[in-house]
C-alpha cells in the first residue's frame, strides 16, 4: 500500500491505484473531463495534470496526468503549482475556443479564471470535447459502433462512414457517459434513435414500460444473458430483489415466497 | 544453403571475400532513391548491355552491383569502378561506353566525371572527394559498397561477424556490457543510452519479449534510416538480432513507413535471405537461440514514429500514443517488455561487438559517443547523406562536408531534428554535434535531418512551416496539441500574410509553454521547439513581420515586392539585400538579358532584350523566382507596405 504526500497531506492507498485517486482521497479538488471510473485511464484532455516529485530528484518537479500515473510510494503530489495551473488554463481556454456554447466548459474555464476565450473561436461550436469516453465505453461494452476518426484538428467521433452504424445496439452508454451530453438520443412510441438509427424496444414484463432495445436483448442473448435477466426492467428487478429481502427477513423461504409471486 | 555453426559462417565468409578479392573490376552503380530519381536505373542497364557487347562479363571478372546510396546525391547518378575507387558523377547512359572503355578495359580514367569543385579541384578517388573525406561511417560503412539482395555479399563486406561473437561465444549479459561500453544512445533522436534500455527489458517479469526496430523516418528533408534499410539491411537484421539475444526476445518488428516501398522491397528479400543462411529462425548458428522478424508497414501518420503509437499501430490498432509513465521496456507491444531502437541505432551494433564497445566509444565526445547520420539537405552544394563522429562542428559538417551554402549565399541558420528540433543560428555553427549540445541551444539532435538556410530564408515561415506539419499530423487525443498546434497555426499565418498584431509573440510563448508541458506525447511537447528557437535567435525577423509588415528575408509574398533596378535609379527602399554570387555581392542595374522573363510564372516582366525591363505590380505574385534567376543582381525587393505608402504619395 503506497503513501504519498497529497499537497502537504499524507495519504496511503492501495497498490494499484492512480495519483488522481490518491488526490482525491486527499481531499484534493482535479477537474478532469476523460476520465471514469469505469473505464481505463486515458490521459487525453489534459485538465488532471498535477506536480510530481520523488525524494532524490532535483531541479523542478514534472507535469504529469494524475488519471495514469501510478501511485507510487513516496511520491510527492502539488494539484495547484504554478505551472499546473497555468498549463491547465491553457487547456481550459483551449477548450472554450472549441466549445464557446457548452455550459459544461463555460464552467470550467470560469473557475480557472478566464471570461473569454482568447483564441480564435470555432467557426462551427460543437459540444464535442472529444475526450473520447464514448468510444471507449462503447468498445468496453463489446460493440465498437462508433470511432475517432481524422485526426489532428479535424479529429471528430463518427460511425462508419458517416453512415448509421451496422454494429450499434442503441444501448445508450455512449450518451450516457458524454460529459456535455453531446450524443443526441430519442425515445418514443416504444423506439429509441440514437445515431440515425431507429430501434425497437423490450417492454418490461412488470411494468410494461420499454426498458431495452431488441438489438440490445439479441446481442446480450447471444452472449449467454439468461432470459430473466432481459425481462424486467431495471426499476421491476429492484423491486423483485426488496421483495425476496422481505420475505426473507420475515422468515419465509425464497421458495416458498417465489412461489407466492 | 543454412549456415549451422560459427565456424562454418568463418569458412563461408572467407569463400565469398576471396571471391570478391579476385574480381578483376567492379562497377558499383548508385541504385539508391536520389540517384534513381535521376535515372541511375538507366545507367545500370547502359553498363549490363555496354559489357555483354564488349564481351566482359563474370568470367573475365568483371561485375556490375546495384548498390544503396552513395551519399553524394547531389551529384548524382553516381558511379565508382573498383579497385581504385573512382568515382564518376552525374553520369548518364550516354557516358556508360566511355567509361567501360577507358576506366574497366583500361585503367585510365574519364576526366570529364570526376567530381569537381573549386577547392578540391578534381577528384579521381572517392575518398579524396571533400565530402567523403570528412566522414567517419560506421552506420553506412557499407551502404554503396555492397549489393543490398545479395547477402554473401553483406556477409563479404562483414555483416554478420558480430551475431557470430554474440551467439557463440558471449552471454546476454555480456553483450549488453559491450554495449554499454560503447557509451551507445539512441539514433531516433531522444539519445537514451541503449545499454540501460536493453538491461531494463531483460530484467523486467514476463514470458514474452519484443524487440522492434523504428523505421518510421517521418521528418521532412530525412533519409538516412530510409538509406539504412535500402543500402544495409542486413546490419538492422544483425543488429536486432543480437538485441533479441541479449533480452531475450525470439521476436521482432520491424515498422518500416509504407512510403519507402524500396526499403520494404530490400529488407522483405533481406529477411526471406537470412531465414535461409539460418541467420534468423531456430536454432541460429548451432547456438539454440531462436529468433525471427516480420515486417510491419505503417499507413503514412507520422505520430506512428512516437514509439507507444507505433506500437498500438503493429498491434492492429490506431496509431496513437499512451502515456509512458510504464516504459516500454516493462509493458510494451502486445504489454510484453520490449526494446524499441532507431533503426541507425540497430545498425551500428553488429559493429560493436565485432569491433568492441571500446573502440566505439574512442569516437565522439564524453556523452555522445561514436558517429552520427545526418541527411545534410537545404541550401547546401552538396546535399547527401553524412555521417560525422559526435562532436564534429555543424560548420565542418555544413562547409567542409557539405561544400559550403548554395551558391555562396550567407547562411543564416541550420535546422537539425525536424520539426522536433531547432534553428542554430549561424553564430552558434562552432557548436559539436552532440546530445546535450543541440538541446542546450534549443533544437535536438533529432533523427537526423540538417536543413541549411541561406538569407533567403524567413525563419517565421520556416516555424509556420514545421507548425503547419504538426497540426496536419497531430493524432487530436489530447487537448493542447490538437487544439494548441490549430491556434498558434492560425497565429503564424497572420503574421506571414501581414496581418500580425501586437501581443502575438506573447500568445505565442504563453500557447506554447501550454502545449509543451501539457501535450501527452513527445510529437507535441517538442512541437513547440521551431517556434521557441527562431524566436529566441530571430525575434528582430518576427517584430518586422509584425511591426513593420516586412519580411527581412523576402520570401513572404503578401509582404514583399520586387522591382528592377534601372540606371539612376531613385533608391526607393534602401535594398533590403544586395545579390549574392560566387563572392562577388553586387547591386548592379539591369542589362536586359530576358532570363527573368523567362522564370517568371505569370508574365509579369516585360522588357526589350538589352533595354532595362520592369515588374508589373499587379501581375506580380511575389514568388521571387526572378531574384533567384538574375544573373547581375538587378532586382531588389522591399516591403509591400513601403510602396503603398509611396503610391499613397504620388497621389498625393
Amino acid at each position: 500500500m503506497p503513501t504519498l504526500r497529497v499537497d502537504g497531506v499524507r495519504v496511503t492507498v492501495p497498490a494499484g491505484a492512480t495519483v488522481l485517486a490518491a488526490a482525491r482521497a486527499a481531499g484534493a479538488e482535479i477537474p478532469t473531463l476523460c476520465h471514469h471510473e469505469g473505464l481505463e485511464p486515458w490521459g487525453g484532455c489534459r485538465l488532471c495534470l498535477v506536480e510530481i516529485s520523488k525524494p532524490g530528484w532535483t531541479g523542478e518537479g514534472k507535469i504529469v496526468t494524475s488519471c495514469n500515473y501510478p501511485a507510487e510510494d513516496g511520491l510527492v503530489v502539488r494539484t495547484s503549482g504554478e505551472r499546473v495551473v497555468a498549463t491547465r488554463r491553457v487547456v481550459v481556454d483551449l477548450l472554450l475556443a472549441r466549445c464557446p456554447g457548452t455550459p459544461l466548459v463555460q464552467r470550467l474555464a470560469r473557475e480557472h479564471g478566464i471570461e473569454e476565450a482568447s483564441y480564435e473561436v470555432n467557426p462551427e461550436p460543437t459540444d464535442c470535447v472529444l475526450c473520447g469516453l464514448c468510444t471507449r465505453a462503447c468498445d468496453r461494452m463489446g460493440v465498437s459502433a462508433i470511432a475517432s476518426v481524422s485526426r489532428g484538428a479535424s479529429r471528430a467521433i463518427a460511425p462508419p462512414f458517416n453512415q448509421p452504424p451496422p454494429d450499434c445496439i442503441g444501448c445508450l452508454a455512449c450518451a450516457e457517459v458524454c460529459p456535455t451530453g453531446h450524443i443526441a438520443w430519442s425515445e418514443a412510441d416504444g423506439r429509441r434513435t440514437i445515431w440515425g438509427r431507429v430501434f425497437e424496444m423490450q417492454r418490461c414484463e412488470g411494468c410494461g414500460r420499454p426498458h431495452l432495445t431488441a438489438a440490445q436483448a439479441g446481442w446480450a442473448r447471444a452472449r449467454g444473458a439468461a432470459e430473466q435477466d432481459l425481462r424486467l426492467c431495471d426499476a421491476c428487478k429492484r423491486e423483485q430483489l426488496a421483495r425476496t429481502l422481505r420475505a426473507v427477513s420475515r422468515g419465509e423461504t425464497v421458495a416458498a415466497q417465489a412461489a407466492a409471486s | 544453403m543454412r549456415i549451422e555453426s560459427g565456424g562454418a559462417f568463418e569458412a563461408h565468409r572467407r569463400r565469398v571475400a576471396e571471391a570478391r578479392v579476385a574480381r578483376r573490376k567492379t562497377v558499383l552503380v548508385c541504385c539508391g532513391t536520389g540517384c534513381l530519381a535521376n535515372g541511375s536505373a538507366a545507367v545500370l542497364d547502359a553498363f549490363a548491355t555496354r559489357l555483354t557487347a564488349r564481351g566482359l562479363n563474370a568470367e573475365l571478372g568483371v561485375f556490375v552491383k546495384k548498390t544503396g546510396c552513395h551519399g553524394c546525391c547531389q551529384r548524382g547518378p553516381l558511379v565508382v569502378v573498383e579497385p581504385g575507387g573512382t568515382l564518376y558523377t552525374k553520369v548518364q547512359p550516354r557516358d556508360v561506353a566511355e567509361i567501360v572503355e577507358k576506366s574497366i578495359e583500361h585503367d585510365e580514367t574519364v576526366t570529364r566525371l570526376l567530381y569537381t569543385d573549386r577547392k578540391a579541384g578534381a577528384c579521381t578517388c572517392q575518398g579524396d572527394v571533400p565530402f567523403y573525406k570528412h566522414q567517419t561511417r560506421i552506420a553506412l560503412r557499407n551502404i554503396g559498397r555492397l549489393d543490398p539482395r545479395d547477402i554473401d555479399d553483406a556477409i563479404a563486406h562483414g555483416a554478420y561477424a558480430g551475431l557470430v561473437r554474440a551467439v557463440g561465444h558471449m552471454t546476454p549479459e555480456q553483450v549488453i556490457d559491450e554495449v554499454e561500453r560503447s557509451g551507445l544512445r539512441g539514433r531516433g533522436g531522444a539519445g537514451f543510452p541503449t545499454a540501460r534500455k536493453w538491461r531494463a527489458c531483460r530484467t523486467a517479469p514476463g514470458d514474452r519479449r519484443f524487440v522492434v526496430c523504428n523505421g518510421d523516418e517521418g521528418d521532412p528533408g530525412a533519409f538516412k534510416d530510409r538509406s539504412l534499410m535500402e543500402g544495409d539491411p542486413h546490419a538492422i537484421i544483425e543488429g536486432m538480432t543480437i538485441g533479441a539475444f541479449a533480452v531475450g526476445a525470439h521476436e521482432g518488428f520491424i515498422y518500416v513507413r509504407d512510403e519507402y516501398p524500396l526499403a520494404v522491397s530490400t529488407l522483405t528479400t533481406a529477411i526471406g535471405q537470412a531465414r535461409d543462411r539460418g541467420l534468423l529462425g531456430t536454432n541460429i548458428l548451432g547456438s539454440g537461440f531462436d529468433f525471427d522478424l516480420r515486417l510491419s508497414r505503417g499507413g503514412g501518420a507520422f505520430v506512428c514514429g512516437e514509439s507507444s503509437a507505433l506500437m498500438r499501430s503493429i498491434e492492429g490498432k490506431v496509431g496513437e500514443p499512451r502515456a509512458k509513465y510504464v516504459h516500454a521496456t516493462t509493458r510494451g507491444l502486445f504489454d510484453c517488455p520490449t526494446v524499441l531502437n532507431n533503426v541507425e541505432t540497430w545498425s551500428v551494433v553488429g559493429q560493436i561487438i565485432h569491433r568492441g564497445g571500446e573502440w566505439f566509444a574512442r569516437l565522439g565526445t564524453p556523452l555522445s559517443k561514436g558517429t552520427k547520420a545526418f541527411s545534410l539537405v537545404g541550401k547546401v552544394a552538396n546535399t547527401g547523406l553524412v555521417e560525422v563522429p559526435m562532436g564534429t562542428s555543424l560548420r565542418t559538417i555544413v562547409e567542409e562536408v557539405g561544400g559550403g551554402v548554395l551558391d555562396g549565399r550567407p547562411l543564416k541558420a541550420v535546422q537539425t531534428g525536424g520539426p522536433s528540433g531547432g534553428c542554430v543560428p549561424e553564430s552558434l555553427l562552432d557548436l559539436p554535434v552532440d546530445y546535450e549540445r543541440l538541446t542546450e541551444a534549443g533544437s535536438m539532435m533529432g533523427s537526423g535531418g540538417l536543413i541549411v538556410m541561406d538569407d533567403r530564408t524567413c525563419m517565421v515561415e520556416v516555424a509556420r512551416y514545421f507548425l503547419r506539419f504538426l497540426t496536419e499530423e497531430s493524432c487530436g487525443k489530447c487537448t493542447p496539441c490538437r487544439e494548441g498546434l490549430k491556434q498558434l497555426l492560425a497565429i503564424y499565418e497572420g503574421i506571414v500574410a501581414g496581418r500580425g498584431r501586437p501581443g502575438d509573440v506573447e500568445r505565442i510563448r504563453t500557447l506554447a509553454e501550454g502545449i509543451r508541458l501539457g501535450s501527452l506525447c513527445e510529437l507535441g511537447r517538442s512541437a513547440v521547439n521551431p517556434l521557441l528557437s527562431t524566436l529566441r535567435y530571430f525575434g528582430e525577423e518576427y517584430r518586422a513581420h509584425i511591426e513593420r509588415r516586412a519580411c527581412p528575408a523576402g520570401t513572404c509574398r503578401e509582404l514583399t515586392a520586387y522591382e528592377i533596378v534601372h540606371d539612376g535609379h531613385p533608391g526607393r527602399s534602401a535594398g533590403v539585400n544586395g545579390k549574392r554570387r560566387g563572392a562577388r555581392a553586387v547591386q548592379r542595374p539591369c542589362n536586359g538579358c530576358h532570363v527573368c522573363v523567362a522564370a517568371c510564372p505569370v508574365g509579369a516582366i516585360a522588357g526589350e532584350r538589352k533595354r532595362p525591363h520592369t515588374i508589373d505590380q499587379e501581375r506580380c505574385i511575389g514568388c521571387g523566382a526572378c531574384y533567384d534567376a538574375c544573373r547581375v543582381g538587378a532586382i531588389r525587393f522591399f516591403p509591400k507596405s513601403e510602396r503603398v505608402a509611396a503610391d499613397a504619395d504620388a497621389a498625393c
